[in-house]
């Protein structure tokens, strides 16, 4: 599939805000502590993210001045359901928001306020991921992984992002680093475990079922319907030399695994924190984000789309 | 409304309507997709348009290379291996399923399959081009639209089937009424008597990717088995029978002498 920027940039994004939201809201409702430092860089960096994420999903769309007719198709359609839930996001949040920044509160209510947000917070990572899940025609998507990837991703690069703000305020970095070092494994796992099958499962179907000629042999394509790429050639054809898959591959667990979670270890193993530990987790928190940003453009580059059955691949 | 229609029953008068193309007699010609595009350019979905149509060079946006809508490919494939390998012509248009994914996933209503005849279109007044009905079609049946910024597809020629305009023959689609082979074939494969559903049965017609469980309408009909032997074409029996007596080459492996040496000369 054509790895599109504005898609890769909306999933990525948007990911990492919504899992800071998480963490804000558990951080609120635990502690139950309005620090005003956590609170003003944490919840608009957080719907900063978001809202840049669903910003740039309308960027890629041929008509974004209709992009509220999107909401809906919520009884049928996981895209639908995704922008449903997104907007509706922000009426708690702006709530928990109001409380935290506001009226300095982060109990009773409005640590509730915190919790429904984070609830449909994660349940827009879920519609989101169920959009890619949910195509039958990508087998690269269509399987188990998908879903717990995004959320373990959203989780693990939102924690990364709430590490600095609790460095900087001088709040215990443990309770946060600890699960967030939890949800940067279990990504890491999942995506391991992602490659490891989807390299090697059965072909969804082949350029025999596609045609339906494979009583005959094997079917090649001869002649292609054009001189140059159509569409769907365009869309759906993207081609990726496996040499830079692998290299990617790497690349992402370095930046997405081994160095948030070396840093990660140094930052617990040094007493207290403050501006050296904050500096730090920024520094974990940016190249676990890259990290992410690699492995989303190899989940869409890598991907192969069955249409292309029908332009010269013999197996999808 | 994306989710699918229950569709009208026969009873009712609803039809399931679709091609049936003939594999064994494509000519791999295009007509049907040169008459496709001029129907269609200036049909329901109006205008198919077109990107640097005159020359692959880049335009200011980068894009290159000649591209535009299509709602017809013909792909040419070759199947099977050395001597029993054929050239198979396969034009490939929108099935227009009985479950489309291409339809449920569409985020605002402007996807849809009509309950009366199945018929799958697009309300370009709706669509908001975000191309996720193209992920969902295994069969590379929608083309985006960058222009007008919306997707567009196969309408089985909507606007021409049911045209009273038109002289009664000339209600079939496009593609099916240029193809000068008579390849193709349009009808109500809801109702087993049709003429299609009857071409269907007798010619073994079946669906494309039926793994995927899209339930295709469309049906293609196999090229028949090849028929190489005098007989099976029909030779006139004589000339069939000279055919088997002709010999393969003769045998020279009893010659001596001088004619053994000239064979061996020779068939050097």
């Amino acid at each position: 599939m054509h790895p599109a920027l504005s898609v890769i940039f909306f999933t990525t994004a948007s990911g990492a805000g919504y899992g800071l939201l998480v963490w804000l809201a558990l951080y609120a409702a635990l502690t139950g502590d309005a620090d005003p430092l956590i609170g003003w860089v944490g919840l608009p960096l957080a719907l900063a993210l978001v809202t840049a994420g669903l910003l740039s999903s309308t960027f890629h769309l041929g008509h974004p001045e209709r992009a509220w007719r999107a909401m809906s198709q919520w009884r049928s359609s996981w895209l639908s359901r995704e922008g449903l839930a997104a907007v509706l996001t922000y009426i708690p949040a702006g709530l928990f928001a109001a409380g935290w920044l506001l009226a300095d509160r982060n109990d009773g209510i409005w640590s509730i306020a915190g919790l429904v947000t984070a609830l449909l917070a994660l349940v827009t990572v879920y519609c989101t991921a169920k959009i890619y899940q949910s195509l039958k025609t990508i087998p690269r998507w269509h399987n188990g992984f998908t879903v717990p990837g995004y959320l373990a991703m959203a989780l693990a690069t939102g924690g990364l992002w709430m590490l600095p703000m609790l460095a900087l305020s001088g709040a215990e970095l443990l309770p946060i680093a600890l699960p967030t070092t939890g949800f940067l494994l279990l990504s890491a796992v999942i995506k391991w475990r992602y490659w490891a099958v989807t390299d090697h499962a059965a072909p969804t179907a082949t350029s025999g079922t596609a045609t339906g000629l494979s009583s005959l042999g094997t079917v090649r394509l001869l002649e292609g319907p054009t001189t140059s790429e159509t569409y769907v050639m365009r869309e759906m054809g993207y081609k990726i030399g496996r040499k830079h898959a692998v290299k990617l591959r790497q690349l992402a667990a370095l930046f997405g695994l081994l160095i948030p979670i070396a840093v990660l270890a140094a930052v617990l193993a040094m007493p207290g924190s403050g501006i050296m530990a904050g500096g730090l987790v920024l520094l974990a928190a940016l190249s676990g984000s890259i990290g992410v940003v690699l492995e989303r453009w190899l989940y869409f580059a890598e991907a192969r789309h069955v249409a292309t059955l029908y332009y010269g691949a013999e197996f999808a | 409304m994306t989710s699918l229609p229950t569709a009208l029953p026969a009873s009712a008068g609803g039809t399931k309507l679709g091609l049936v193309i003939d594999l064994d007699i494509c000519v791999g010609c295009h007509a049907c997709a040169v008459n496709c595009k001029e129907w269609n350019t200036s049909g329901h979905s109006a205008p198919l348009t077109d990107w640097n149509a005159y020359s692959a060079d880049a335009e200011e946006d980068g894009d290159e290379g000649a591209w535009g809508v299509w709602f017809n490919r013909i792909h040419t494939y070759e199947a099977g291996d050395g001597a029993d390998a054929r050239t198979v012509h396969f034009p490939r248009s929108c099935l227009h399923c009985e479950t489309p994914d291409c339809v449920t996933v569409c985020p605002t209503g402007a996807s849809y399959k009509r309950a009366e005849d199945g018929i799958v279109l697009v309300n370009a007044d709706l669509c908001i081009g975000c191309k996720l009905c193209s992920w969902a079609c295994p069969y590379g049946a929608r083309e985006y639209d960058k222009t007008e910024g919306v997707m567009k597809k196969c309408t089985l020629c909507v606007d021409k089937i049911y045209n009273e305009n038109l002289e009664e023959i000339d209600r079939v689609p496009a593609c099916v009424s240029t193809c000068p082979v008579g390849a193709r074939h349009f009808g109500d494969l809801g109702d087993p008597d049709s003429d299609v559903s009857q071409l269907v049965a007798e010619r073994a017609g079946y669906e494309l990717m039926p793994e995927m469980g899209y339930k295709p309408v469309n049906r293609y009909l196999p090229p028949r088995p090849r028929r190489d032997k005098a007989e099976d074409i029909g030779m006139p029996e004589r000339l069939a029978d000279l055919a088997q007596r002709v010999p393969a080459g003769e045998t020279t492996s009893g010659a001596s002498g001088l004619l053994g040496w000239l064979d061996t000369m020779l068939s050097r």
